[in-house]
Formats: C-alpha cells, structure tokens, sequence
C-alpha cells in the first residue's frame, strides 16, 4: 500500500472520530444550548426547599429562564437560600414570586417564576420577597390526618 | 512442600510482582521519553494509527451498533413499565457515553489491535530484529515501540467516540423508526440530560486512560516475551487478560472520581 493511500485512509478514519465527536457534542449533549451568554444572580429564601437540588431549571410560564446555582442555609432566619443565574435576556419585576413546584407527580423539582406588575425589574444580586415553599408529602399526609382525627369524634358521637 | 515453605512462596511471589511493577513503570518512562523522538518521523506513527486505529473501525462500528440496538430494546421494555419511554434516548446516550462505549471499545481493542501488537513485537524479539536494530544503533523504543504507543493513545479516543455515536444513532433506529417513540421527546431528553463536559468529556478521558494502559500493556508484554513461539503465544494471551482486567478496575476507579458526586 502507498504512502499516499495509508496517509488518505488514516484521514479518513481521524475524520471518522472526529465527526463522532462533534455529533455526541452537539447532537446528544446539545452544546448548542449551552449558553456563554452572560446570566445575573438573583436569590431567593424558602422555609422549605424540599428536594430541589443545584443545577434545577428557573422557569416561567413553562419556559427555561435560569438555573440554581447554589443552595445554602442561612443560620439567621433558619431558611434555605436559593442563588439562581438568570439569563440576562429575562428580567423580572420586583414583585415577582418564586415556588417550588415539581414536574409530574414525582418528578424533579424546580422554581417557578410568577410575574407580578412592578415597573422596576430586579437587579443582580436581589432578593425575591414572596416565595413559597416546596410541598412536602409527610406534612400534607399529615394535615390530612389530623383533619380526619379532628372529626372523628363527630362522628363517633353521631353514632351513640 | 513443608508447611515453612508457603510463606517463602508467597513472599516470592509478592516480590516477583513487585519488580515486575517497578520493571513496567520503569519501561513506561522510558516510553514516555523517546515519544518526541519519534515524532520525527510521523509517517511511523501514521502508518502504525493505520494498522491499530483505521482497521478496528469496523469491529468497533460494528459492536456499537449492536450495543445501541439491544440497549434501545432491553431499555424500552424496562422504561415502559413505568410509563416513561421518551427517556430511552437519555438512558441510551448516558449508559454509553459514560460506561459502555469506553470499555467496551477498549476491551475490543485489547483483543483486536493490543493482541496484534503483542504479537508483532514479540516476534519481532524472536527474530532478533529488536536487537539488530540495537546493533545499528537505531533505539527500537523510538522506531518501533514509541510510533504504535502514540498511535494508539491518538486511536482510542477517536474509536470510543465513533462506538458511542454509532451506538446512539442504532438506538434511534429501533427507538424512533421501530417501536415509535416521538423523534423530538428522543433527543431533546437526551439533549437535556447529557452534559457536554461531565459525561462526553469524561468520556473521552476514560477512553484516553484506556488507550494509554490497553497499548502499553500489549507493548510491554510483547517487549518483555519470551523469544520462542510459546512465549509470544503466552504473552498474547497475557495481553489481553491483563488489558482487560485492568480496564474493568481502572474504570471503577475512573467512574468513582468522575460521576460519584451528583
């Protein structure tokens, strides 16, 4: 086989892999959407944050506006501190409000950002006021339970 | 054999594998040296990229397909039960560009190009070739042994990727095309799930360390043959045991520094 024929197929296999890469890259890991784009900080404060964990999407109206860049406690006011990055495309009003809410029924959770109607939008670094906390199944079982305790000796009695 | 002799033996052993460990390591710095040597003549390490790389294409194509396939299949059948089929595009993209398509590209290499390797040096030693060419005083580390390292630590990386994609694309075939999972739920699961960086990224430096230990092994052993048939058989085989076995661990440890953080 001739230098030029080895030199050609080994082009072509290099190109091959190459190509294999660029595929899984953009194809499979969508690199795309992976933005550089230049994103604010914006926190947030939960009594309760339940499951959500960083890098959960920051959506409004269903769309994808930010990530969660990192959760802390704050020993002060004993809640979690939400730090979203916010795309800078999307700015928000002041009265906007966050929760915690989860994609299907035992989904993964994320935040959801309720416009309100301010006229001053947030800046980097606020903090939204008005959140609400993530639903944590044992304290709906047990309000519901307890509901159910509170009527029961109604019933009972009823029934004498 | 007295009961006081076991110990002996096992301490034989055990230093046995010692010196041999302490050998290799040796060899491999060695390698590592005369690598830039070597790059003076590239059309070597070409021609070696050819016979290692170019030449495993089709087993690896090959293999990943069929991987993809029974993936997609075995993988929908799970998925559906709990009503989540439109994931089978991220369960197929994660499992192979993490796991599958970096050991099993490099156990395939060991037994496709790392044996071909063993063999070829080996015989290369019966034949006194290596050691003519000392004569010469032409080093064989940077004419013979540097040109094929190289060409397989470029391989690896090139042949995993093409082993994932391939197997991606064979998942597609039966996901979409067969059962009939919606095409745009497919990719935009996987595409959602798959980080560019932690899991193709990783990936590829999974398939990079495999190349380097899956080569060296098949040079070291070749070079260190015994100079008779049954050497070069014995060493051939040791190859691709010890090639093996070393990519399988070495991938738990891999696994456990890459992706064992959430």
């Amino acid at each position: 086989m001739g230098k030029k024929q080895t030199e050609t197929l080994v082009g072509l296999f290099v190109l091959a892999g190459l190509l294999a890469i660029v595929f899984l890259a953009l194809k499979a890991a969508n690199l795309a959407s992976f933005s550089l784009d230049s994103t604010y900080p914006l926190l947030a404060k939960f009594d309760n944050i339940g499951g959500l964990k960083a890098g959960a999407p920051v959506k409004s109206a269903g769309v994808t506006v930010g990530r969660i860049s990192s959760i802390t406690f704050d020993n002060k006011d004993f809640k979690g501190v939400v730090a979203m990055s916010m795309d800078s495309h999307y700015l928000f009003p002041t009265d906007t409000s966050a929760k915690i809410l989860t994609a299907g029924l035992l989904g993964d959770q994320y935040i959801g950002l309720d416009p309100g109607g301010d006229e001053k939008n947030f800046k980097a670094g606020d903090t939204v006021v008005m959140t609400q906390s993530a639903i944590i199944l044992e304290d709906l079982i047990g309000k519901v339970l307890y509901n159910k305790v509170a009527e029961a000796p109604a019933d009972g009695s009823a029934k004498k | 054999m007295t009961a006081a002799d076991i110990p002996a033996a096992v301490g034989r052993r055990a230093l046995g594998l010692l010196a041999t460990l302490g050998h290799a390591a040796c060899f491999f710095a060695d390698l590592a040296a005369s690598l830039p040597a070597s790059l003076r003549r590239p059309y070597l390490t070409v021609v070696q990229v050819h016979a290692v790389g170019g030449r495993s294409l089709i087993i690896i194509g090959a293999s990943g397909a069929a991987v993809g396939l029974v993936l997609a299949l075995q993988g929908y059948l799970t998925l559906s039960r709990y009503g989540s089929a439109g994931s089978l595009g991220l369960l197929v993209a994660l499992a192979l560009v993490r796991e599958l398509g970096p050991v099993l590209t490099a156990l395939l290499f060991a037994g496709r190009a790392g044996t071909s390797l063993t063999a070829e040096i080996g015989l290369m030693k019966a034949g006194e070739q290596l050691v003519a060419m000392e004569m010469m005083a032409v080093d064989p580390r940077v004419r013979v042994l540097a040109p094929r390292f190289m060409a397989g630590i470029v391989s690896m990386p090139l042949l995993g990727s093409v082993f994932s994609a391939v197997g991606i694309l064979a998942a597609y075939v039966v996901g979409v095309m067969l059962i009939g999972i919606d095409s745009g739920q497919f990719w935009s699961a996987m595409q959602d799930g798959v980080d560019v960086f932690k899991d193709v990224g990783n990936g590829v430096v999974k398939t990079l360390v495999f190349g380097v230990v899956t080569t060296f092994i098949a040079l070291y052993v070749g070079y260190e043959s015994q100079p008779t048939p049954e050497g070069v058989a014995l060493a051939t085989t040791r190859t691709v045991v010890i090639s093996s076995l070393s990519v399988l661990f070495l991938d738990f440890i891999l696994t456990a520094l890459m992706f064992s953080a959430p």
